[in-house]
């Protein structure tokens, strides 16, 4: 990515803008008003049945205005940085404004320390990938796959982006994030699948080797699943399975407007894991992909969610803080967020077993790669159902026996926390459902499998 | 505006692109949500920009931009060269694309009152009033309401000649009551969970009633809280179109794109269990199963002049008398299974490439019973109703769906309410199992706002026309 339009990877050039915006916006008539701007470049290199089938790099730009008069709030938002098109964005923010209700318990702007810079969040190595370095990745993966006798798909990302949130209260936050994502599906000429990734701030760290192996070694032993039988075993979750489990208790459970709403789980003080499971959410964490920053400019704070099994604290925004009576907790996505604040950052705390001493601790049950689709049956009590998927394998006297039919699986995932006994050391980035999660594997004592997909 | 795309087209076949294309899309939004009769958020969006694909050494290469210029023309254009080259190092089959003639023309999708014209304050307070019906029923948790408007204005040319521009406006609107009694929460929505869309203008949400049907869905949602569960078993089933339009997009759209079938969509969304080799003779469903794939149907989200490689909007039969017949398709890949391109190739903005995803899939409707004289004439059965959780499989084949709401229904009426109903099955069981559907008389269009393909995702608009249907011998409550 030679010649770049817009602040690219400049944070001052996009706080320069932000703080433009919110003048302009101010001028207008404003009595509060906060500009979030977002530049970047974003590019991935997709590749299936062992070939470069999708290339693709975009550079965009989002500029999002919050302009408040009274307790009248008007958000609007432009893909556009020329003068006419912030012209455009602050005319149409304002006539919003001048055209809703009045929102009554509307707390204000958030006030906030600037942030403490946060030189972990960018990787030289990632803003100047290039295509050639994505193919290269794809074709590591794609060798490992044809050593393998596998076929290969997956995609090699790299994102580098400024972020920058001004407001007329004082707010002036401004940093680059990179990161970046090589993943992979391998296939295998008897239905065996397997399947890894790798996500890293610094693209360059990423070892397309390795994944490919991985991947490919799981899709050979794969091979041939055969039918079990739904009902409950003891498994051994992957960690890309784990984080399916962290990323819906942060959807659905751990947001304080959640909470204020009576759709979470959540009870300060209540027991709803086993005490081996505790979960922060830490932006500046250098092992996940970190943030210095929410999209209202105030600093993360790290929480814990859960210390040893027991609700703990939640994250907020400025509106669900004001009406809780504390600050945020720097957890706010961009404006008009009607779905409230979201925990991007989560940490899993580790234990003290291998790989091996998980899967050897089954008598009998299963080990799961990944989970696929899952979905909510019923949101405040986390029953979650989906499909394994990519390697799921039947152990007996903690030894792999071989690989099983893809299982459905409907339960609460507060009830299979509750059944952890087993945490492993090593613990892996993963790219959640918005930021980065990092996550241990885990051994649990029982899983519901309620249905088995079909031969066909 | 074909300053612009001459230019990146000129830049690109100057380079070595054998082939180049070019989408200018200009998108203009506004969305309204109220929370609890109050006004959550309002917001306005716009975005433009330019992408250009390319094919150099038979491997493809895709750049965008949200910057307008000649300058940036030439920048991207090259910039789509430099990555189809580096595409072209890890190739084993060079792409080749179907003959279609050059597309030119405009197209517009019809709007009777525009709802960008609409004053604010009267969209807010359409929504408000409904929103605040909705909150006067006792036992009422919170509720929101939504509604939204996109218009896209989008300009396609690429290098064989090809010169489009197209206007499509989607509208969408609807209400959700939630009750909470402890660690039981239940929703009501209408029409739709998320709201019901349509290429239309603001007379589509005012033809929906939303004041009118508030209070009914919000006392649904209190009387839910207190209905026991649906309990295990297998039963015949009625699917109420505002659930058979999910198991329609699930089980058949998404099996039916091409891309997913050659495996090109394996490390994200997965596979297909309908295979190239399986066409024209597997039993995807019963006799009375015809699916077709139409982008002509009025009012559809996947209802359009061209799709974004300008091939003209078509109707393609998916299964015919329960026989898979046809899939969803590109120029690239349609003639790999000996056929030209379907019309299927849609993009999420200006900064995606695009993609085989659904345009309208709708599953017909058959002459003899209306949907409600089906229920009429269904001895022992359930009745789903409002899609509120769907799961399906990699390749398409274990399905699971929940909806907000199930009835029994005994001797063709209906009768106790079951809350947290699910059901569940392999496709094409389930499709073969179907033994009536709906007429013309129950017919209307659905659709997916959201539907999510591709790595860097993109969302989809995309219609279903359903009538309702009955199915039999189906698994049924999965969690009690």
């Amino acid at each position: 990515m030679s010649e770049r339009h817009g602040t690219g990877g400049d944070p001052e050039a996009a706080l320069r803008l932000a703080e433009d915006v919110v003048r302009q916006a101010q001028a207008a008539g404003a009595g509060e008003a906060e500009a979030l701007v977002v530049t970047g470049d974003s590019a991935l290199t997709r590749f299936a049945n062992s070939e470069i089938h999708q290339n693709v790099a975009s550079t965009e730009v989002l500029v999002n205005l919050r302009f408040v008069t009274g307790r009248r709030i008007g958000v609007a938002s432009t893909g556009r940085m020329d003068p006419d098109g912030i012209r455009a964005l602050v005319e149409r923010a304002a006539s919003i404004a001048a055209n809703v209700e009045e929102l009554e318990d509307w707390a204000g702007l958030p006030e906030a320390d600037s942030p403490e810079p946060l030189p972990a969040a960018w990787s030289e190595g990632t803003a100047d990938a290039t295509p050639e370095l994505r193919a290269e990745g794809a074709r590591a993966v794609i060798a490992a796959a044809d050593a393998a006798g596998v076929t290969a798909y997956g995609s090699f990302s790299t994102d580098a982006e400024a972020v920058a949130v001004a407001n007329s209260k004082g707010i002036r936050a401004a940093e680059r994030r990179t990161s970046s994502q090589l993943l992979t599906v391998t296939m295998g000429p008897d239905n065996g699948t397997g399947y890894a990734e790798q996500c890293s701030v610094d693209a360059t760290r990423i070892d397309g080797a390795a994944i490919g192996r991985e991947a490919a070694e799981r899709a050979r032993v794969s091979a041939n699943p055969v039918d079990i039988a739904p009902g409950d075993y003891p498994v051994v979750l992957n960690h890309y399975a784990m984080v399916d489990l962290t990323d819906m208790l942060g959807y659905l459970g751990f947001s304080a407007l959640a909470v204020q709403e009576d759709r979470s789980f959540f009870e300060a003080g209540k027991q709803v894991a086993s005490p081996l499971v505790s979960i922060i959410d830490d932006g500046r964490d250098p092992g996940g992909l970190p943030a210095g920053f929410d999209a209202e400019g105030v600093p993360k704070q790290r929480l814990a969610l859960l210390d040893a099994g027991v609700c703990r604290d939640l994250v907020y925004d400025a509106q669900t803080a004001a009406r809780a009576g504390r600050r945020s907790t720097g957890h706010g996505l961009p404006a008009p967020n009607t779905y409230g604040p979201f925990p991007t950052n989560m940490v899993m705390g580790a234990g003290d077993a291998s790989m091996e001493e998980l899967v050897g601790g089954l008598d009998r049950g299963l080990l799961v790669t990944r989970f696929h689709y899952t979905n909510p049956v019923h949101g405040k009590k986390v029953v979650i159902t989906g499909m394994t998927r990519d390697g799921t394998f039947l152990v007996e006297g903690g030894k792999i026996v071989g690989p099983v039919r893809n299982l459905r699986f409907t339960m609460s995932y507060l009830d299979a926390l509750a059944n952890v006994e087993a945490i492993s050391r090593e613990r892996r980035c993963i790219r959640g459902f918005l930021g980065g999660s990092v996550v241990p594997a885990v051994r649990l004592s029982s899983f519901t499998f309620t249905g088995a997909t079909a031969a066909e | 505006m074909r300053d612009l795309t001459s230019r990146a087209l000129d830049t690109a076949t100057a380079l070595g692109a054998t082939y180049a294309d070019v989408r200018v899309v200009r998108r203009l939004e506004e969305n309204i949500t109220i929370k609890s009769g109050r006004v959550e958020g309002v917001s306005g969006g716009e975005s433009e920009g330019f992408g250009v694909r390319v094919i150099v050494g038979g491997a493809w290469g895709f750049a965008a931009s949200h910057h307008l210029s000649p300058a940036e023309a030439d920048r991207v254009a090259a910039e789509a060269v430099r990555i189809a080259r580096a595409s072209a190092t890890a190739i084993r089959r060079p792409v080749v694309l179907d003959d279609r003639p050059p597309a030119n023309g405009r197209f517009e999708s019809p709007v009777t009152e525009d709802p960008f014209n609409v004053p604010l304050d009267r969209k807010i307070g359409d929504l408000l009033a409904a929103d605040r019906a909705m909150n006067a029923v006792k036992g009422i948790a919170w509720t929101e309401s939504v509604y939204g408007a996109q218009r896209e204005w989008k300009t396609f040319a690429a290098s064989d000649g090809s010169y489009t521009e197209q206007v499509i406006t989607h509208i969408g609107s609807g209400l959700e009551a939630n009750a909470v009694d402890g660690d039981e929460h239940q929703r009501r929505s209408y029409p739709d969970n998320g709201g019901l869309w349509a290429s239309a203008g603001y007379e589509f949400v005012r033809g929906m009633d939303l004041l009118g049907n508030a209070e009914r869905v919000a006392s649904e949602a209190v009387e839910l809280l207190t209905a026991p569960p649906l309990p295990s078993g297998t039963r015949t089933i009625l699917l109420h179109p505002s659930q058979l339009y999910m198991q329609v997009h699930e089980s058949c759209g998404h099996p039916t794109e091409l891309d997913r079938a050659y495996g090109t969509e394996a490390s994200y969304a997965g596979t297909s269990f309908l295979l190239p080799d399986m066409l024209g003779t597997f039993r995807y469903g019963s006799d009375l199963c015809d699916i077709v794939a139409d982008a002509t149907v009025p009012g559809g989200l996947g209802t359009f002049g061209w799709d974004d490689e300008g091939v003209i909007a078509q109707r393609v039969p998916l299964i015919k008398a329960g026989i898979f017949t046809g899939y969803l398709s590109s120029r690239e890949t349609a003639p790999r299974i000996g056929r030209a391109s379907g019309g299927s190739m849609r993009a999420d903005g200006w900064n995606r490439i695009p993609l085989i995803r659904m345009t309208n899939v709708n599953l017909l409707p058959k002459p003899g019973m209306s949907f409600d004289e089906i229920v009429a004439d269904t001895d022992d059965g359930l009745l789903f109703e409002t899609n509120r959780s769907w799961s399906i499989d990699d390749r398409r084949l274990n399905f699971q769906f929940g909806t907000e709401i199930c009835r029994e229904v005994k001797g063709g009426k209906v009768g106790r309410l079951f809350r947290n109903g699910t059901y569940t099955g392999i496709t094409y069981e389930l499709w073969r199992s179907m033994d009536a559907v709906g007429d013309a008389s129950s017919w209307s269009m659905w659709a997916t706002p959201n539907c999510g393909k591709g790595e860097p995702s993109q969302g989809g608009h995309v219609g279903h026309g359903v009538s309702g249907a009955r199915f039999r011998n189906v698994r049924v409550g999965v969690m009690a």
